[in-house]
Order: C-alpha cells, then structure tokens, then sequence
C-alpha cells in the first residue's frame, strides 16, 4: 500500500519503526508529482529544495528520539492564497505572478510547529473566485478521476493533488463552499471550520466576513487531526474566536446513537440530481441503521443564499482588492503617465475577467445610491439565512444533505454563464453565511465522478460534525476508492 | 434596474480598472443579469430585520500594546515594482 493511503497513525507507526522515514514520504510525493502532474496541473510551485531539508531535519529528530508534533513527517501542500515566506504565492493571479511573501501565515506556522512538511503551493481560481478552477491566470487544474472534468473551486488543486496521492493532506479556503465543493467533485474530505476557529492572518482577503481555512485530507480521522494543529485563538486575527479548543481526535467514538439529523427539502428539491439525491437518502440509511433518526426540515430562505453572497462576497472583495494598486507589491504596466493610470492599467493588466466582474459588482453594489439596495438588503437578508439554521438547530444536532446539486461539469461547460456557475454552490453558500461548521464526505459515485455528503453542525460543534462523518466513513467504503492516474 | 454600458464605464473609473470596448460589453449583459437576478431578494420583507455583518459577537477587538521589532527597510521593499533610497517610487502626483 502507498504510504498515502494509510491512515496518520500508521505512518506514524511506520515512521517510529524506521519503517518508512521522512525522507521517504517526501520522496514519494515528487515522484507522484512527476508521475501525475502533467496531466492534473495540480501545483503551482514547488518547495523541492525546503521540502528535502526539511524532510533531512525531522529524519536526524526521529534518530534522536523525543517529542514528535501532531503531523510529523507528512506532506502537505498549500492553496497559493495563503503566504509562505520565501516561498512564491501567486492567489494564481497575473497580479501576483512573482509575490515573494516576507512572513508566514499562522497556519503555516502552525503546521510548521506540528512538523508537517510543504510540498508546494496549490493552483486556485484567481483570488479564491470561482467554483471550477477555470479561473487560474496559469491553467486550470482537472479532476484526477476524469481529466475531462473540472476538480471543482477554488480549491480545486488542493483536492486534487489529495485525491492524486500527491501530499498527503493539503489546505484550503472555503468562502462559499471553496473547500467542500472541489473535496466532493474529486472524492477526499474537505472541512470548513466555523468561522473563528481557524486564523485567517496570512490568507489573502477574498471576502472577510466568510472566508475560512480548512484542511482537505483523505479521511475524516486525519481531517480531526490536521484541524487539531490549526485551530485555536490568534491576535494577529481581529476576527479569531477565543473558545476552548477540544480534542477533535478523540471525539471520534463511533456513537451516533440518539443524534437527530434535520434533512433541508430545498437541498433536495429541484435542480439536484438523481443520482446525488439517491447517494444522500442511502448515507441517512446508514445513519438509521446506526440508531441516529432524521427529518425532514425546512431552510426556507435557501432560494435567496446565492444572490445575497454574491452581493456580500462581491462587496467585500471589491474592498479588498483596492489594495492591489501596483504600488508596493506585484505587477506594475510599464509607463504609466501618472498614478491614477499607474493604478488603473497595472489592475486592468494583473486581473483576470472573474475578478473584474466581481470587483465591478461589488463596486456598484457599494456606490451611492444603491448600497441600501444591495448591500445592506443582502445583509438583512444574511440575518433570515442565519436564522433559519438557529431554528433548525434548536431541535436538531445536525443538518445533512448533498455537498453540490450535481458531480463535476466538463471543463468549458459552465465557463461564459457565470450564473449558473454560481448556482453549483447552492448548497454550501447559505452554510457560509451562517458562519457554522460543515464537512463534505464520500458519498458514492455518478458515472464514475464521485458524490460528496454534506453534513452540517451548531458554530464551533466541529466534535459532532467530525464524530457523525467519521462513523458513517466506518460503515461505507467510498473514500477507499481511488482515481486510477 | 437595468444597467448601461454608460453605468458600467462609470463603475469601471470608481473601481479603478481600464475596460476594452468588448469588455464593457459583455460586462453590461453579465451584471445586468446577475442583478436581476438579485432583485428576488427584494421579495423578502426586511424592515424589522438587523442586518448581519458579522457572525460572531466580537467588537473592539484589541492586541495589547506592545513595542517591538518591525520589519527592516530592506524586507518592506523586496516586492516593491520599482523603488529609491527605501522609499516606493511612483510617477509624479503634482505637476
């Protein structure tokens, strides 16, 4: 068996034994890399020489015995908006084709400080927008069961190279469903931690009031184990919840008995798919059988999630990218007459058509005039959204339902309908305005394109999310299927 | 509402961007599309409604204040497109 198909605690078992060293896994991921990145276009950069003394480092550790972090030894690689000090991050924009960052995020020192290994950093949609990985000013990255199909977005190179068996876990961002949506379109599990709970200082701002950093793995134990290492209180992070953090690992018990699970009609209704609505009603089977009960229950704002995020998500990022000027860091066009063209032509030239479109909604959604009608109607109506869950949730410990309307859409298909683009996340955006937790398991399989579960919990519950995915993963063998490459 | 080519030129200046003719274009059927669309939103009754800006109840979150160390001239400037004596350099603002 590849090292990557086995659980963190065997590696770990085998790195203890001298079974396997940390060389060896890091070895194993380039050589996976040379293998099947040609095909995938997964990576953007690679940390081949830090990654091989890093590895060297931690091996002459493990001669000498002592203490060993939570992700020891393990490769993981890195959605590129999220800095690495000496290491390029790009957000896969023109704008920041040569960003050289002079510090690190806290989640990557924290990974740091739980010794696991950078491989790379991963290819996005540009700034975090986009549900498909189209998107990136590089090329898009394409889903390792059918490279015919998109991996999903805009952490699609994050689930990718999971799936790909090219890291062994890797980091996402998740604004609207950027994590769960490429997990379920490429078959890995993909967590979106509450909003809080994971510090954003280091991830480049797409839209502040959502966006979330989240691990993307192979399996619900060691997504337990990854957000152990991330989460926790920064004050780097005006945002950042101080709670107490739990053991997410041990939590892991098996017991689903006596949980109540409310089963939303809209996210099984109109515009979802036979096959996802077929692969969900037999995961709430196998929660039945392990003497957990569901219902159905009503989120009746759900029709008005998408229109409402893409004002908020729009407005945020139009305010946000203002600081993209060619100024102080990235791409300045050659010879601008004076400031304004220095800052109209560098922006004009370094981004993309999905982030002006956004930019320019966002714009007009802010200016005078129409902010009441846009921006602070969507925020109402955020309220209504968030509302809905808080009613859900008095009666019930958790919300399941499919992760997307459809399994992955062919590469160009959706690309000049931006619309229905954005109705793909109609099931993860009203999560993301909540602000509460939701993981995207395995689910089963359409025409061989995997079909991810979603299941949804109470702010900072992430110990009940994680506990009812990892005991239904116990009695299905979904995620054990891998894309043969 | 439905937007204008004019609109959105006007847009395109706030937001600091340069738009091709094309572009303009297709932008002006794209936002006008997503903005009907975003009307349903006006369906929904919201007078009594506070809005959400944030879904944790944090406010005035402050670091305690501390002296310390803070990045050299030499870092601040190494992604700098063009530079001089440890200052970034842009075209003239006054005449």
């Amino acid at each position: 068996m590849a090292p990557f198909d086995l659980r963190l605690q065997e590696v770990h078992n085998k790195l203890a034994s001298k079974e396997l060293s940390v060389t060896d896994l890091v070895q194993e991921s380039y050589r996976r890399i040379a293998e099947t990145d040609a095909s995938i276009q997964a990576f953007l950069t690679l940390n081949e020489d830090g990654a091989r003394a890093a590895a060297s480092e931690l091996d002459k550790q493990l001669q000498e015995g002592g203490e060993r972090g939570l992700l020891f030894g393990l490769p993981a690689g890195i959605k590129d908006n999220i800095v690495t000090e000496g290491l390029l991050t790009t957000c896969a924009s023109q704008f920041l084709r040569n960003h050289d960052p002079i510090y690190d995020a806290t989640v990557v020192k924290k990974l740091k400080a739980a010794q696991s290994v950078t491989i790379g950093k991963l290819n996005m949609d540009e700034f975090a927008m986009g549900g498909s990985n189209e998107n990136s000013s590089f090329y898009p990255t394409r889903n390792p069961w059918n490279t015919e199909y998109v991996p999903g977005g805009s952490s699609g190179g994050s689930a990718a190279a999971v799936a790909a068996g090219q890291v062994y876990f890797s980091l996402g961002s998740d604004t609207g469903g950027s994590i769960r949506q490429p997990a379920a379109y490429c078959g890995v599990v993909g967590l979106k931690p509450t909003y809080g709970l994971v510090s954003r200082f280091g991830l480049v701002a797409f839209a502040s009031s959502l966006d979330q950093i989240g691990p993307l793995t192979k399996n619900v134990e060691d997504s337990a184990y990854v957000l152990q290492a991330l989460a926790g209180y920064d004050e780097m992070d005006s945002t950042s919840a101080n709670v107490d953090i739990p053991d997410y690992v041990n939590a892991l018990n098996g017991d689903v008995k006596g949980l109540r699970i409310g089963v939303p009609k809209e996210y099984l209704g109109q515009g979802i798919d036979p096959k996802v609505k077929e692969a969900v009603l037999n995961a709430l089977k196998v929660y039945e059988s392990l003497g957990a009960t569901w219902e159905e229950v009503s989120l009746p704002h759900t029709e008005y999630a998408v229109a409402t995020y893409y004002l908020l998500a729009s407005s945020e990022a139009s305010s946000n990218l203002a600081r993209f000027d060619g100024v102080r860091y990235g791409v300045r066009a050659d010879n601008p007459d004076n400031l304004i063209e220095l800052y109209r032509k560098s922006r004009s030239q370094g981004f993309g058509p999905e982030v002006k479109r956004r930019i320019m909604l966002g714009t007009y959604a802010l200016s005078s005039g129409y902010y009441d009608a846009y921006y602070l109607k969507a925020q109402k109506v955020r309220t209504l959204i968030k509302q809905d869950f808080d009613n859900v949730f008095a009666n019930y410990d958790l919300i399941i339902g499919p992760t997307a309307p459809t399994p992955a859409f062919h590469i160009g298909e959706q690309v000049n309908d931006p619309l229905t683009m954005y109705l793909n996340d109609i099931c993860t955006i009203p999560v993301s305005l909540a602000g509460v937790p939701a993981i995207s398991v395995p689910c089963g399989f359409a025409d061989g394109l995997p079909i991810g579960l979603q299941i949804i919990g109470k702010a900072f519950d992430e110990t009940t999310v994680l506990r009812a995915a990892h005991a239904y993963e116990q009695h299905t063998e979904h995620h054990k299927q891998r894309p043969q490459l | 509402m439905s937007i204008t080519v004019k609109d959105v030129e006007h847009v395109a200046n706030l937001a600091r961007l340069e738009l091709a003719e094309q572009e303009k274009e297709q932008l002006t059927v794209q936002l006008n599309a997503i903005l009907k669309y975003a009307e349903k939103l006006g369906e929904l009754d919201t007078d009594h409604v506070e809005p959400t800006s944030h879904v944790l109840p944090v406010t005035n979150v402050m670091r305690e204040d501390r002296v310390r160390e803070s990045v050299s001239v030499e870092t601040a400037m190494k992604n700098a497109p063009d530079e001089e004596d440890g200052q970034f350099k842009v075209p003239a603002v006054l005449e």
